[in-house]
């Protein structure tokens, strides 16, 4: 394997906190992007963690400028390198957190999709708002409890289901659309790759689990991010051309496990009742029947 | 105050520079490999979020200036081959 | 020197053919009244196969300052145009533009901000961007416009400068109104202004580099500090270039462009269009025997305190006319003219009018008005009230 010797892309030292499913993200991505990439990314903990001055952890040129906007950032540099007669074998990339893609980055992820640069965006889901201190997102799944939306007597934590950021992203038509984690490596490189060799605009969006966020055991990231897939939690997909094609590449569950062995091994979910456990059951056995499964 | 190192607009130069800090001293839990259980798979490489297992001829190491500890290497390998242990300081 | 064609068009236009002569290579844009004919020009011109250049048609004007400062990262010449609130959305934007030395020029039509909606002359929208860290250039008629938009791309692009720049036009009293202007030849813009190589970095997967790191209390006041050093000693660099640019063009432009100030006892400061009728104003109180100058400012950002000391320091009184209002306290105009000269021993007398909000017009009696209260104060050689409103209904004056 000797991709494995290669120079890493992403270096150490960087400040991630210890078991960061974004580290793993990221070294898996980066490294599979390879040097000739041009990256933008977003406000949050990738951002704060990675570029401290004078230390910078990225290997490839890189751009950070606000919260809201690294799809819109990328579309520039994708347009001027065109524009100036590269040859266009540059891979574009974008990078944000949940809460820059999913909430506050959604325009301007919306309108490069739209206008059909040839970007690829990856989203860091750790499902809430971590580089601020853990404030809810609309990527934090029903019953998580945040600062935001703590649970407590008359509160269930947060109350509303996880939006559909792949659906929805897959919806404007683009060339590709995948969901992955950090726990199904060999999947996830192959769908940045499919992604950056589409041509034009996709979406990888990636699940990774925050020990710090979600009140885990550090080493428990991995395990957490396959629970979520065998459990239906979140489910492994692609779309071409805005055609869900392929529901579960590798890993569609044989036999779902029960969410409950997701659920207790965070401590936001720590004020679960059974009952309410019942209620998620039900609603992901919903969902993974719209999926096929 | 550390000498002070300005460039214009802040631009920096050192791509991959953030290797000059060692996160090392952020642990409490060293991992241990066992080379001879080793099977080189390779899933610690790959689970590292902090690019601190190396490979090596046989087995793989820990690049422990960097390591911090969190235990997904031990959790991942499918053999076994590491354990964490409390680190001494 | 080529031969400099005339042209009878609209302020728009001639920043747009301004913006065209330099040749930028992407314009990220999104349509705000009264700008939008910019970003329609340049797609025509785009269209006609006028301009070798790419449009960004983007979703809000947030995202065309973000995809501005995307292009300019990697070398490339890049503008836009917006107004108002389209300004305002791009807030946060500016500040990084500048923090990071990225020489991006944006034409702007000079607009009030909401609420009430308004989509007339005012200068607030670029006034509240004051601190943003943009070279800011006001244009009194057309020509201006076109030429400050070259002059624009060259001051921001010198490397002892690398700050972005706006230039603003009044809305509708220069962007919609149609005046003659001389345009340079192309091939004289293009010695002028040579193509643009970032001097302190790009993003180049041949030699990669961090942009937009996290700075740190250890580091940030020191880069900051860079920056404004880079504006605060852009002055020299700007008299050089517009020098320059009147050896080549035949048009002279100062930071400030004093008028009949030699010998004046009272001084009227003024910015963009309103200054062609405070001339007239001049002439007439001239007449009249009134010892009476105006001044221009031209350039806002950075401040000429110097030069505003040379021309009003031995005069008895300053009028200083502005066309935007910091609310708790006056015109933005006032309060760095009052600033500069807080330390002088000899200064006049400064008075404050607040004029043309939301295209309120602003008439020669106005400024022969703002004249007599001047005068007022300074034979008294006391100030009763610091800050007035000009052209008021008085039924709302309390
Ligand atoms: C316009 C703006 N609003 C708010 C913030 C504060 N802020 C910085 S990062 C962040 C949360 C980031 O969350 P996410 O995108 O999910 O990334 P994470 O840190 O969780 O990886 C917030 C709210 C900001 N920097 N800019
Ligand atoms: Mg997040």
């Amino acid at each position: 394997m000797s991709e494995k010797e290669d120079k890493e892309m992403f270096a150490s030292g960087h400040r991630m906190c210890a078991g960061c499913g974004e580290g793993i993200a990221m070294r898996t991505i980066l490294n599979e992007a390879g040097p000739n990439t041009i990256a933008t990314v977003a406000t949050g903990c990738l951002e704060v963690t990675t570029t401290a001055y004078p230390q910078t952890s990225w290997e490839i040129p890189l751009i950070h400028s606000a919260f809201e906007n690294a799809a819109s950032v990328a579309s520039g540099i994708e347009v001027a390198l065109k524009q100036m007669d590269k040859k266009g074998e540059t891979n574009i990339m974008s990078f944000a957190g949940d809460g820059g893609t999913f909430d506050i980055g959604f325009q301007a992820l919306s309108g490069m999709f739209e206008r059909k640069h040839n970007v690829t965006h990856i989203c860091l889901d750790n499902e809430a708002y971590m580089n601020t201190g853990i404030q809810r997102c609309s990527s934090t799944p029903y019953g998580a409890s945040t600062t935001t939306s703590p649970a407590g007597k008359f509160s269930i934590g947060e109350d509303r289901p996880k939006k559909p950021l792949a659906r929805i992203s897959a919806a404007h038509d683009i060339p590709y659309v995948a969901t992955a984690t950090i726990a199904h490596i060999k999947d996830l490189k192959k769908k940045v790759r499919k992604a950056l060799d589409a041509d034009g605009p996709a979406l990888v969006h990636v699940f990774a689990p925050c020990p710090t966020g979600w009140r885990h055991a550090s080493n428990d990231s991995v395990e957490l991010a396959r629970l979520a897939v065998e459990t239906g939690v979140f489910v492994l997909w692609e779309a071409e051309d805005g055609e869900i094609c392929d529901l579960n590449i590798t890993h569609k569950p044989k036999e779902r496990k029960p969410v409950g062995e997701y659920l207790k091994k965070q401590r936001r979910f720590a004020h679960l009742t059974e009952e309410h456990i019942e209620k998620i059951q039900k609603e992901i056995d919903e969902k993974c029947e719209q999926y096929g499964f | 105050m550390t000498k002070v190192k300005i460039t214009i607009g802040g631009i920096n130069k050192d791509a991959g520079s953030s290797k000059e800090y060692k996160t090392g001293g952020w642990r409490t839990m060293k991992p241990e490999v066992d080379v001879e259980k080793c099977i080189q798979c390779l899933k610690c490489f790959d689970y590292c979020p902090d690019g601190a297992v190396k490979k090596t001829d046989d087995a793989i190491e820990f690049d422990l200036d960097y390591c911090k500890g969190c235990g997904i290497c031990a959790k991942e390998c499918p053999v076994k081959a590491i354990v964490m242990k409390v680190e001494e300081k | 020197m080529g031969e400099q064609k005339g042209l009878t068009i609209q302020g728009n236009m001639a920043t747009a053919l301004g913006a065209k002569l330099c040749r930028p290579d992407v314009i990220p844009a999104y349509p705000i009244t009264p700008s939008t004919l910019f970003p329609e020009k340049i797609s025509e011109y785009i269209a006609d196969g006028e301009l070798d250049a790419s449009m960004i048609r983007v979703e809000s004007e947030h995202s065309a300052m973000s995809a501005c400062i995307g292009a300019s990262s990697i070398g490339a010449r890049t503008c836009t145009a917006s107004a108002s609130q389209g300004i305002a959305l791009m807030h946060e934007m500016l500040f990084i533009a500048s923090g990071m030395r990225l020489p991006i020029v944006m034409a702007v039509g000079n607009r009030a901000l909401s609420a009430p909606i308004n989509i007339w002359a005012d200068h607030q929208d670029t006034i509240a961007s004051r601190d943003s860290g943009w070279l800011q250039f006001y244009a009194e008629k057309n020509q201006e416009g076109l030429d400050l938009m070259i002059l624009a791309f060259k001051i921001a692009e010198d490397e002892r400068v690398l700050l972005p720049a706006m230039v603003g036009i009044d809305g509708f009293v220069l962007t919609h109104t149609v005046e003659g202007v001389k345009v340079p030849a192309q091939e004289d813009v293009d010695e002028f202004l040579p193509p643009y190589e970032p001097p302190h970095g790009k993003l180049d997967p041949k030699e990669p580099m961090t942009f937009g790191s996290l700075g740190t209390p250890e580091y940030y006041q020191e880069l900051k500090y860079d920056q404004v050093e880079a504006m605060d000693k852009s002055p020299e660099v700007i008299d050089e270039i517009f020098e320059e640019f009147e050896k080549e063009f035949g048009r002279e432009y100062n930071r400030i462009t004093p008028y009949k100030c030699d010998d004046a006892e009272i001084i009227l400061l003024t910015m963009g269009s309103m200054t062609g009728t405070a001339r007239a104003a001049v002439d007439e109180m001239r007449e009249d025997g009134e010892k009476v100058g105006l001044a221009k400012l031209t350039v806002f950002r950075p401040f000429p305190g110097d030069l505003l000391k040379e021309i009003a320091g031995d005069a008895k009184g300053l009028a200083v006319v502005d066309r935007n209002i910091s609310p708790g306290f006056g015109g933005a105009v006032f309060a760095e003219s009052a600033g500069i000269f807080i330390n002088e021993k000899k200064k006049p007398l400064m008075k404050n009018f607040i004029v043309g909000l939301g295209g309120r017009e602003i008439f020669k009696k106005n400024f022969k008005e703002m004249y007599k209260k001047t005068k007022k104060s300074v034979e008294k050689g006391s100030v009763d009230k610091m800050v007035e409103w000009i052209n008021m209904d008085e039924k709302v004056m309390r």
